[in-house]
């Protein structure tokens, strides 16, 4: 008597979805160029607002993580702006699909995207105002705390930019929410980085806050499977 | 609905608070190193956990929402946050006093809970734009909930993040007035202006609810007299506004 | 799937809107295979209606049945059984046609290949590989009839289908979407003519409410046209 039902799982679905994420951007590169250009043009202004040709240790921590934050805030504004205004939300909320694999083809597309300025902005950083020389053991370090600040970022920025989408402030309103949200975030990631760019010979990554980041990424990433539903749910 | 025993919650909270000062005032020793301005903490402290109970509060009234959409907990959600965000506002400033009386700094960044606090309160000071910022009633409705529960979630564990970052070289003020440390004659004003700080809270709160309802029942009662009359409301959105519409 | 089961099941409708009724109280059964044409002046509630039938929104009280599921507690299940067609074509304009529909087909479950059976039979296998913001509203119509029918839906939702597009287009779609596909159907129309043809029932709504709920026999163009008067 009733209907067969006709979805797909929810793994093909977040496959479909990320494929035209990543499609789209091919086809008309706007987010990754953008955030990567923000990125390089913010560490010149650094150079002049510091006033310094170097920096390292505690400064060299701030400057990046500060200049990679607002690129991500940057790209999470940009994130549903497609969907929004003309591929249509409704179209992707008729499919017969769990609303996860929504949130989770997002994330994983901001996610790389973030992880693609990263391989842009480090070295643009390290020529243009890293003063000490990074060894390929402190890069891979680096590179552990870039990714595990990155899903935080994902994760928040995917959620806060459905939210902010729907509303008439949407540029505004989006970082004024995600910022303080993110600041465990930059704690942890740039307290966790500062020793490794150090001017006396790197020291070794701080245990504890890369476990924060985890337990920040685990947590939010459980409550945003928690919630995404609930913004798609009219 | 909320209005009941409003006169009796009005009076326990003055006399509580009264109880408490005096007591803070009068009774509590005077502390060494900061003299009687001290006695500020009995303001600022049981404001903040107040404030902190209350954000977290309203997480928990916007996860009911979700999950029944009852607009009831709509209203106490925001209702919660928004006089949680004056109380901050509050602990704010009596933080900056005391600071700059026992400091001679008006912010101290190395004492993470002020700044923690800080954070939050930045964080919460968007609830109301975000509001505002939504016309569909329904859809305001919801997505502050979402908001609400992400939120009040975050408020512990922007607290360790915020603590783990510290080196604590530097005196944990709050620490020596508070908990274990504290002797038996501070301790009483301050759990009594804990209590007093609760009840403010919550009457604020009765006072604010029940002043929406009302008026969205005199709303309601005068959009059917303008039925009658026939003069039928045209337009075709409700009036913009940050706070949940009380349907009557 | 029971043949039997109506194609929609409403009883007391109701969709508020902050304190206004968007929907106030609409009952009607539309039959299988059967069309359910909707007139309304704007603001009437019709796209409210439709979108609540799409599972888009939930209705704030009544019962809705669709295909025999209850919404909204079924509505995950009824959701690969609609089709969806309305003003805004729902395409990425950076997407050709074709890739628009494989990503939606992918999205169903669907083979690709009924993505270029689907181009073809509204004759656009031609320019199906250019992006879609270079197309006409013609062809762009085309295009989201093809998104709406790629998993055979048994109900069609299509609101005012035929508005800005030239007889040509109409009658590509009309296999697709239009009486022949024998699909039930929902259509908003503004044309009481064009409207009463194509109608097994008519539904007029004027402010959320059921204004005249009739077979077209029993409905003559000028009925229709009174609810647009205020």
């Amino acid at each position: 008597m009733s209907l067969e039902p006709r979805g797909i799982t929810t793994r093909k679905a977040v496959g479909a979805l990320l494929r035209k994420e990543l499609l789209l951007e091919r086809r008309v590169p706007q987010v990754l160029p953008a955030m990567a250009l923000f990125s390089i043009t913010t560490f010149v202004v650094f150079r002049f607002a510091l006033d310094a040709t170097s920096v390292e240790g505690d400064t060299a921590s701030g400057v990046l993580w500060v200049t990679l934050l607002f690129a991500a805030m940057l790209g999470a504004g940009r994130l549903y702006v497609a969907d929004h205004e003309e591929g249509g939300i409704d179209a992707l909320l008729l499919a017969p699909v769990d609303r996860t694999a929504l949130l989770i083809s997002k994330a994983v597309t901001f996610l790389v995207f973030l992880v693609l300025v990263e391989v842009v902005a480090l070295p643009a950083f390290v020529i243009l105002l890293l003063g000490p020389g990074l060894s390929p053991g402190d890069i891979a370090a680096l590179a552990l705390v870039l990714l595990m600040a990155d899903v935080g970022i994902a994760v928040i920025g995917t959620l806060f930019g459905a939210l902010a989408i729907q509303t008439r402030a949407r540029d505004l309103i989006l970082p004024l929410m995600a910022l303080p949200l993110l600041v465990p975030v930059i704690i942890s990631a740039a307290k966790a980085s500062a020793p490794l760019l150090a001017a006396t010979g790197a020291d070794s990554l701080p245990g504890r806050y890369l476990a924060l980041l985890g337990l920040y990424d685990l947590v939010f990433g459980l409550l945003a499977y928690a919630v995404f539903d609930y913004l798609f749910d009219d | 609905m909320y209005s009941s025993k409003l006169r009796i919650y009005t009076l326990a909270t003055v006399v509580t608070l009264a109880t408490a000062f005096g007591l803070a005032a009068l009774y509590a020793p005077i502390e060494a190193d900061q003299g009687f301005s001290q006695k500020i903490f009995y303001v600022h402290v049981p404001m903040a956990i107040v404030a902190l109970g209350g954000f977290v509060y309203g997480g928990i009234e916007g996860l009911r929402y979700l999950r029944t959409r009852d607009p009831k907990h709509d209203l106490r959600s925001y209702t919660a946050i928004h006089m949680s965000v004056i109380l901050g506002l509050g602990v704010l400033i009596t933080g900056s006093i005391w600071a700059k009386v026992a400091w001679d700094v008006w912010f101290e960044w190395r004492e993470a809970t002020l700044v923690s606090f800080l954070i939050v309160f930045l964080l919460y000071a968007t609830y109301q734009p975000l509001r505002f910022a939504i016309l569909d009633p329904e859809k305001q409705a919801r997505y502050a909930a979402v908001f609400a529960v992400t939120a009040g979630a975050f408020v512990p564990l922007n607290f360790m993040a915020v603590r783990l970052a510290e080196p604590f070289i530097h005196p944990r003020v709050l620490n020596n007035t508070t908990g274990g440390a504290l002797p038996t004659e501070m301790k009483i004003p301050f759990y009594i202006a804990l209590v007093g700080m609760t009840l403010l809270f919550i009457t604020l709160c009765k006072l604010e609810m029940t002043h929406k309802l009302t008026r969205g029942r005199v709303k309601g009662l005068e959009r059917r007299l303008d039925a009658l009359r026939g003069e039928t409301d045209d337009s075709t959105l409700p009036p913009r506004s940050a706070a949940p519409q009380v349907v009557a | 799937m029971d043949a039997a089961a109506p194609a929609i099941e409403l009883d007391g409708l109701r969709r508020r809107y902050g304190h206004r009724l968007a929907l106030d109280g609409v009952t009607l059964t539309l039959a299988a295979g059967q069309t359910l044409v909707v007139f309304g002046p704007n603001g009437a509630g019709k796209s409210t209606l439709l979108r609540v039938l799409a599972t888009l929104l939930r209705p704030t009280d009544g019962v809705v049945r669709i295909l025999g599921e209850a919404l909204p507690e079924r509505a995950w299940i009824v959701r690969g059984h609609l089709g969806l067609l309305t003003h805004e074509p729902l395409l990425y304009g950076d997407l050709s046609a074709r890739e628009n529909l494989r990503f939606h087909a992918r999205l169903r479950g669907v083979p690709l290949q009924r993505v270029d059976d689907l181009l073809a039979e509204v004759k656009l296998e031609r320019r199906a590989d250019e992006p879609v913001h270079t197309y006409s509203r013609g062809m762009l119509q085309r295009t989201a009839a093809c998104r709406a029918v790629l998993h055979d839906p048994a109900l069609l939702l299509l609101d005012e289908p035929r508005a800005n597009l030239d007889p040509g287009a109409i009658e590509l779609l009309e296999p697709l979407v239009g009486r022949q596909s024998g699909r039930s159907r929902v259509v908003t129309s503004h044309d009481p003519a064009a409207g009463l043809a194509e109608a097994d029932l008519v539904l007029g709504l004027k402010d959320g409410r059921t204004a005249f709920l009739a077979a077209p026999d029993e409905l003559t163009p000028g009925a229709i046209t009174d609810l647009y008067r205020t």
